[in-house]
């Protein structure tokens, strides 16, 4: 029994290296880059085989300009603190590189006031749309469907509303997010707050929805295949062209816990629209904002779900600052 | 290490101990964790003071350790204090009794006088202050008493607005000839780089150690910024940059400045907002958003009416590092991490001197 009780993946083939087919000819094998080795410890998380890569033109494009993107950043940090390291090791969460100042508006400001802002950002632009082709291309050239494609471009989609197509609404790049770990955090909790409260915002609410529920999915996705892997749960393929006991007992035990169970297909169709739903109703959401709707709590109060609340403000109200204190005469 | 019989014995009857001594170790462990939260009550106890309607969840919490021992500066004050001279009448003035008197103290009498040099000695930890009418420890201690006196007179709404406590030199200065919660000027903070860039994302006191802007104090409390960045209407035209619609660095700005507020006060937002609507339109503030609201127009004049020109009175050890200004107040200045400075000790009814520019009354 206690050989299903682990936390890491119990299963390690190392052996001679796995190439993968190739039915072009021996134009993938071609591509295929790096001499593939074992690993005992990545084996522990998923396959023990480390490559061979096929990062092809679009990959080379994507971590170049991605670097790039990446150095300027840091070195832009760098310059602030005098190129001081240890101050930039001891201020490293709390730097950024920012956005230009609202006064530029959509023009090129100087490099040191939102100029290297700008161009990091168009070489972040090149890296991740590089990055998103290869995924199309790759499933391609596998002859697969285009759904981590477009799964990606759901985040994408998110990603160009905060850095390009907001701003552009908006007719200032100074509503971008900063490069930064505690400056964008910053700037999430203005953003609301500039906002009159994105909790408010209804795609806010259905962004949420679909996030919180991603994670539940995955819990009862995760929890139930884990369950029957001494079944042979684990073997997905397996399960789906030749039904066994494993994928019976999954279904059967959440039909007798909630009258409704997926399939082996379907929990994969729900996964992938709530993971896919979570950015799409968000990013509709941060696009309505500043362009549709400039104080969501008033737009709340307009649309008769912000709910008034009787009783006073303030804490005299409700006691006295010498009783809390415990110094009541 | 033990005997053959045992470790044969124990070979012959292989057992797992680990999974029992696991099983026992936590359950034992988590009945003894109960037990003592049982015995011995919640160790981080809080108590909290509501602040707005229920179903809001507007309150102030504290540990109850916190709430049970009083600011100890309360009791350095009450030490230092002393209840007035009745005048007769006839008594000897400061002014003829005693040298390099404060302008503005000459008609007190001599007892008065010398009742209120010794507490202010005290209270600024300066023991020869009015003594030589050449330092300019003397000029500033003139302008402090005007100060005081303005503070009592003129801004009545703030300083007493729940009940009479009044100021003197102790509420801030504690014992220091300079106040230990003064300001001064440090943005830029960033090297290499302008504008937005420049005034924030570093650890500073200013930024309350948030990566926010390091510069509301001076924007806020000096000059005369607009602290509020909420459109007042669900659709209102304008783009950031124009006159009147805040930007997202705006509203960091002004999110530091309320920082520095709530560490000040020892509160949170919930002392003057609901935190669903932080703008003072919306109706859902407290008593305190506007007593506080005039604590910024207090501060206000403080800083640019008595304290930032003293940068030419102050000798440069005073004086700010970057600018070389003088120092200035701001909220934590007089509160000192609490809600009211002293929490709430009427310091002002000993010392009718300092309570306005009239002379005092001393009730006769």
């Amino acid at each position: 029994m206690a050989e299903y009780q682990n936390i890491f993946t119990q299963v390690q083939v190392q052996g001679p290296p796995e190439m993968g087919l190739d039915d072009t000819g021996g134009r993938l094998m071609g591509e295929r880059a790096g001499k593939p080795g074992f690993s005992t410890l990545i084996g522990w998380l998923g396959n023990a085989q480390l490559g061979p890569i096929n990062l092809g033109m679009l990959g080379v494009v994507s971590l170049v300009t991605g670097t790039l993107w990446l150095n300027i950043i840091g070195f832009n940090m760098l310059a602030q603190v005098g190129w001081s390291i240890p101050e930039f090791l001891r201020q490293g969460f709390w730097l950024a590189l920012e956005p230009p100042g609202p006064e530029y508006g959509l023009s090129m400001p100087p490099l040191n006031d939102g100029g290297w802002y700008i161009i990091s950002s168009f070489l972040l632009l090149v890296s991740v749309l590089a990055w998103w082709a290869r995924s199309y291309q790759l499933a391609a050239s596998h002859k697969m469907g285009k759904h981590v494609f477009w799964a990606f471009g759901s985040a994408i989609w998110l990603f160009l509303v905060l850095g390009l197509f907001r701003p552009v609404l908006m007719g200032s790049w100074s509503e971008a997010v900063p490069y930064g770990i505690f400056p964008h955090l910053d700037w999430t909790t203005a953003f609301s707050i500039r906002y009159g409260n994105l909790y408010y915002n209804p795609f806010h609410c259905l962004s949420i929805v679909f996030l919180y529920g991603s994670v539940l999915l995955f819990a009862m996705h995760g929890a139930t295949i884990l369950a029957v892997t001494r079944f042979g749960g684990d073997r997905e393929l397996e399960q789906i062209y030749d039904r066994g006991t494993a994928s019976e007992r999954a279904a059967l035990f959440w039909r007798w816990t909630m009258g409704f169970n997926a399939t082996m297909e379907g929990i994969h169709r729900w996964a992938w629209w709530f993971a896919v739903l979570t950015p799409i109703t968000g990013g509709i959401g941060i696009l309505l904002t500043g362009t549709v709707v400039d104080n969501w709590f008033i737009w709340a109060q307009e649309h008769n779900f912000a709910p008034m609340y009787d009783g006073s403000y303030g804490y005299e109200n409700y006691g006295s600052y010498e009783a809390f204190i415990g110094q009541e005469d | 290490m033990f005997p053959k019989w045992f470790d044969k014995w124990n070979r012959e009857n292989p057992r797992d101990i680990y999974r029992p001594a696991i099983v026992i170790g936590v359950a034992g462990g988590a009945v003894f964790a109960a037990a003592v939260l049982v015995a011995g009550g919640q160790p981080f106890a809080t108590d909290s003071m509501q602040t707005g309607p229920r179903g809001t969840g507007m309150s102030v919490p504290e540990f109850k350790v916190d709430l049970a021992e009083a600011d100890p500066d309360i009791e350095r004050f009450l030490a230092s204090t002393s209840e007035p001279v009745m005048p007769e009448g006839d008594e000897e003035t400061a002014g003829e009794a005693r040298e390099n008197v404060p302008p503005g103290l000459e008609d007190l009498t001599v007892e008065n006088y010398d009742r209120l040099l010794a507490a202010m000695r005290e209270w600024t930890g300066i023991s020869d202050l009015f003594e030589d009418p050449d330092n300019y420890q003397s000029s500033v201690g003139y302008l402090m008493i005007g100060m005081t006196q303005n503070l009592n007179e003129e801004w009545d709404g703030h300083v007493n607005a729940n009940k009479e406590v009044g100021v003197t030199c102790y509420t801030c200065h504690r014992g220091n000839a300079v106040p230990n919660n003064v300001w001064f000027k440090i943005s830029p903070v960033n090297d290499s780089v302008e504008g937005w860039s420049a005034n924030q994302n570093r650890v500073t006191m200013q930024s309350q150690y948030t990566s926010l802007p390091s510069d509301a104090l001076e924007k806020y409390l000096l000059e005369d910024e607009t602290i509020a960045v909420h459109d007042l209407e669900s659709r209102v035209a304008g783009r950031p940059g124009d006159e009147d619609y805040a930007s997202i660095q705006q509203t960091e700005r002004t999110y530091s400045l309320m920082n520095y507020f709530s560490n000040s006060l020892g509160v949170n937002c919930l002392f003057c907002h609901n935190s669903r609507a932080f703008y003072s339109a919306s109706g859902q503030i407290t008593p305190q958003w506007s007593t506080a609201t005039l604590g910024i127009d207090m501060v206000q004049e403080l800083n640019n009416t008595y304290l930032a020109p003293l940068d030419g009175t102050l000798p440069d050890h005073r004086l700010g590092p970057v600018y070389a200004d003088a120092p200035k107040a701001a909220c934590a200045t007089c509160h000192n991490g609490y809600q009211q400075p002293l929490q709430g000790t009427n310091v002002i009814k000993d010392w009718p001197e300092l309570a306005g520019t009239e002379g005092p009354d001393y009730g006769n």
